[in-house]
């Protein structure tokens, strides 16, 4: 377990080492720069421009520029962002609450939503309900996150008025239930894919189980089929899930950049977005460094926690 | 077509129920200051009179986040919004072009002798019983620290434009201060008008102003105090007590921030937002949001001007007969009317229309594709291959960009692609995104022609020289924004005049001046001036768009609600 514990970290940080390459090589080689909306206002001289890129360090190669940056990334100092003035941690501190309010509701919603579908499709498979279940999976699988989200805000907030357009919460009340309220929307729209994804897991992994034979035995004993499918089935299918959740997360990430920004949410993902459009490159780095890190921790969590669940899992190969 | 005569006339200041007629009748500085056009609009009621105790807040709603918080590092115009609110310049220009003081007790001048020694000694006498918004008193010492601050090496601050010229600052007392000018340079008046003066007794402490903890949570001696910010979200603003000058009659002030502009609008539709500043609603909600109940539009003035800008070095663009052709053949009128559904006016100068040295009397633009034939033919460019026109082997050809993604600018270059391709000249579209064009494509002068808008000023002076002067041309050594590479000694001359001539009436002859040449030559081809949408909610009064300042939310202070 160890060994294999140390081989990964040791993969996820020659990972992390090439994602940040390539994330600060693709950034800094795209043209423009953070000094570009100045130099258009027309407010500044070239002096003032050239001063602040000089202030910036922007005029030094690439090469130099991506050792200083990493070298204090290991040091622990992520930089201050140019648009901000803030030290990165900071900043995305001060948006990584939402995000993961954002997350973690709606990853709860989907596995409830999607277990319970995928257990119920599996158990009366061919039915209606089955049937309908797939087809919804497919379509909720087809849907653009961007337009789901906007057909969400027209009809229930535009057209029904039930739901607010936008925002974390209303300007001067930021109760539990206000806050509630305005989590709905895009709760819903970010769990959509999940549930789809997970619905669809379950069931199969639920089919598998439901045919063995210590299910049949079970039945065989005259055990109920609630304390079976709960007791014996549900606890072996949640295995594959475990996987499933951790593999998930550049997914919800993905998806929390879209709904952020279609639900005015402040989050990271409208950080990310904002960031990019100014090349705010430290607040960019340091976002894209910490999704990596995310990300392969999802991976290695998953992977560890399905050794534990099921230690027949062989890893020797690995 | 019914439809858009029936818009323009709410147009200029957009008061929707006046007439073009009476809108006329009245002098731009006048409707500017009638505070609360909305109340005036209303056959002639009263504006009603500031509330004794400050009452009600404003939620301000912003399509960019504010995020630059120390006015004197570099900032966009929501980030004004916050600085005009926050903190005190010396003195403030007002929407006539006056310079009204605010920190000093008079706005230094030769006649009162702040101004001395043809434009190099100055004095300034400051306003006494100022506090921070700390509680700290206000001194000279902070001037002449914020003053220093802007040159100090390793500050990144915004401009230093004027500033560079400032030698030897004395403090001549707790509230009196003088300095020396290198040269004389009147558009420092204007420049200062545009300078936030900061707590020296808090950023002197830090050990980066940079950094300083200060660019977090801004300490200010304007009419707001700074309350919370919550990020990617809102910036809350409450009532300084203790505010030197008029007001502020809110009890606070709440800067929302919602990225998408059509959420912006249905917020605003909505009432969830009372003021929309800065090209906050999209033209074509226009016409729709004239007719909403409770809401006012107003079509702000902006100081910016939407230009084909030919870069000179191009051989098409070197000679004066095909710029001037090249001119004449642009359908102004159908690109305001047809793709800006008629809100910008066009114009013939680079100077926004409501400044005190705009030229009204340039010759009037007229689209005559013959006239435009006529002067390349005289000019011995002849038509060759496929009818585009050749002089000494070359070919009248090249490219003009802009920004990708803008529909309206790319159906604009569509327009102006026919009607050059009627006088011979063919062009290619070369469009690239914003932040690659505003790069080192246009700063280097690397573009052939670009469609963009842009300001021609000195911060809020109408000294133009950072755009005109032959010695702001970066790629030749030169320290502006001289991308087209244009080169005049006349405008030179004049512009220098321009800069050491402090009286208003003298540099007014000077600007028209600089106009009529500019006009003549065409280093730029103007278009039209912006024209931003900004919506009010009904009841809010204060609101005086400002030519003079970067955007409209500069005197909050002095807001109030009606009822």
């Amino acid at each position: 377990m160890s060994g294999f514990l140390i081989r990964r970290l040791l993969q996820a940080i020659v990972l992390l080492f090439i994602v940040s390459m390539i994330g600060f090589a693709i950034l800094h080689l795209a043209p423009g720069g953070p000094l570009s909306q100045f130099a258009a206002s027309g407010d500044m001289t070239q002096a003032d421009l050239d001063r602040l890129a000089a202030q910036l360090g922007l005029d030094r190669p690439l090469p130099v520029q991506y050792v200083e940056w990493l070298l204090r990334l290991l040091g622990g100092d992520w930089g201050v962002s140019y648009r901000d003035q803030q030290p990165v941690l900071k900043i995305i501190a001060a948006h990584i609450g939402p995000t993961m309010e954002l997350m973690l509701s709606s990853t709860l919603l989907a596995m409830l939503l999607g277990a319970w579908i995928g257990i119920l499709g599996a158990v009366k498979r061919y039915s209606l309900f089955d049937s309908l279940a797939t087809i919804g999976a497919m379509i909720a699988l087809s849907i653009p996150t961007f337009w789901f989200g906007l057909v969400i805000i027209y009809v229930f907030s535009v057209g029904l008025g039930w739901l607010p357009a936008g925002n974390r919460f209303t300007v001067g009340d930021g109760s539990f239930l206000n806050r509630l309220h305005h989590l709905v929307g895009p709760c819903i729209v970010l769990a959509l894919v999940s549930t789809a994804v997970w619905s669809r897991y379950m069931r199969s992994s639920m089919l598998e189980v439901i045919n063995q034979d210590y299910i049949r035995t079970a039945r065989a004993k005259g055990l109920s089929e609630r304390y079976i499918l709960v007791r014996h089935a549900l606890r072996n299918a949640l295995l594959p899930m475990i996987t499933i959740t951790g593999l998930h997360v550049p997914t919800l990430l993905s998806g929390a950049l879209v709904t952020e920004t279609v639900f005015t949410w402040p989050g990271m993902g409208r950080l990310f977005l904002d960031s990019i459009s100014y090349r705010d490159y430290p607040t960019v780095m340091g976002i894209l460094m910490l999704s990596a890190v995310l990300v392969l921790l999802g991976s290695l969590i998953a992977d560890v926690l399905y050794g534990i669940a099921d230690p027949r899992i062989e890893r020797s190969g690995q | 077509m019914s439809d858009r005569s029936k818009w323009k006339d709410g147009m200029g200041l957009a008061l929707p129920a006046m007439r073009r007629r009476d809108f006329l009748s009245l002098s731009a500085a006048g409707i500017a200051a009638s505070i609360g056009f909305g109340a005036r609009a209303q056959s002639g009621a009263a504006v009603p009179l500031p509330p004794k105790e400050r009452k009600g807040q404003v939620v301000v709603g912003l399509s960019q986040e504010p995020k630059s918080f120390n006015p004197l590092m570099p900032g966009v115009e929501v980030d004004e919004v916050v600085w005009t609110s926050l903190f005190s310049c010396l003195w403030m220009a007002h929407p006539d072009g006056t310079l009204v003081p605010d920190l000093a007790v008079a706005v230094p001048s030769e006649e009162n002798g702040g101004i001395a020694e043809g434009g190099l000694a100055w004095t300034v006498k400051l306003r006494e019983g100022v506090v921070w918004h700390d509680g700290t008193p206000f001194t000279a010492e902070d001037v002449k620290y914020s003053l220093e601050l802007i040159m100090s090496p390793g500050f990144k601050s915004r401009t230093r434009v004027g500033h560079e010229l400032v030698r030897d600052i004395v403090v001549k007392g707790t509230h009196e201060i003088s300095w020396r000018m290198e040269r004389a340079f009147a558009p420092y008046l204007a420049q200062l008008a545009n300078t936030q003066i900061v707590p020296k007794h808090i950023l002197s402490k830090a050990d980066d102003p940079n950094t300083a903890a200060f660019n977090g949570s801004p300490v200010g001696t304007g009419p707001f105090r700074w309350s919370e910010r919550r990020p990617g979200d809102s910036i809350t603003l409450v009532a300084n007590e203790r505010y030197h000058g008029e007001g502020p009659y809110l009890e606070g002030v709440v800067l929302k921030y919602i990225p998408d502009m059509t959420a912006l609008y249905a917020q605003f539709r909505t009432g969830q937002v009372d003021f929309v500043p800065i090209s906050g609603i999209p033209a074509n909600y226009y016409e729709e949001a004239t007719k909403l109940s409770g809401r006012k539009v107003a079509v702000a003035p902006s100081g910016n001007i939407e230009v084909i800008m030919p870069n000179l070095e191009h051989p098409a663009f070197a000679e004066k007969a095909v710029r001037q052709a090249l001119y004449a053949a642009i359908n102004k009128e159908a690109i305001v009317d047809a793709l800006y559904y008629g809100v910008p006016k066009p114009t013939e100068s680079y100077s926004p229309r409501e400044s005190w040295a705009y030229n009204p009397n340039l010759p009037k633009h007229e689209y005559d594709l013959a006239k435009a034939n006529r002067l390349l033919d005289e000019a011995g460019w002849k038509r060759g291959g496929r009818g585009i026109r050749e002089k000494n082997g070359k070919r009248l050809e090249f490219d003009l960009s802009t920004t990708t993604g803008n529909a309206l600018r790319e159906q604009c270059q569509q327009l102006m692609m026919q009607d050059w391709q009627q006088i011979g000249v063919s062009i290619k579209i070369n469009n690239m995104p914003g932040a690659v064009i505003w790069g080192d494509f246009y700063v280097r002068s690397q573009f052939q022609a670009l469609l963009v808008g842009t300001a021609f000023r000195t911060g809020v002076d109408p000294d133009p020289a950072p755009r005109f002067a032959s010695d702001a041309i970066p790629v030749k050594g030169g320290s502006g924004g001289n991308y087209m590479q244009w080169v005049n000694p006349e405008a030179d001359k004049l512009m220098k005049e321009g800069q050491v001539t402090f009286n208003q009436e003298k540099r007014k002859e000077i600007y028209f001046k600089v106009q009529d040449i500019v006009r003549e030559e065409l280093p730029i081809m103007p278009l039209f001036q912006y024209a931003p949408l900004e919506g009010i909610k009904d009841g809010l009064i204060g609101y005086r768009p400002n030519i003079n300042q970067r955007q409209n939310a500069w005197n909050l202070g002095s807001w109030y609600w009606a009822r």
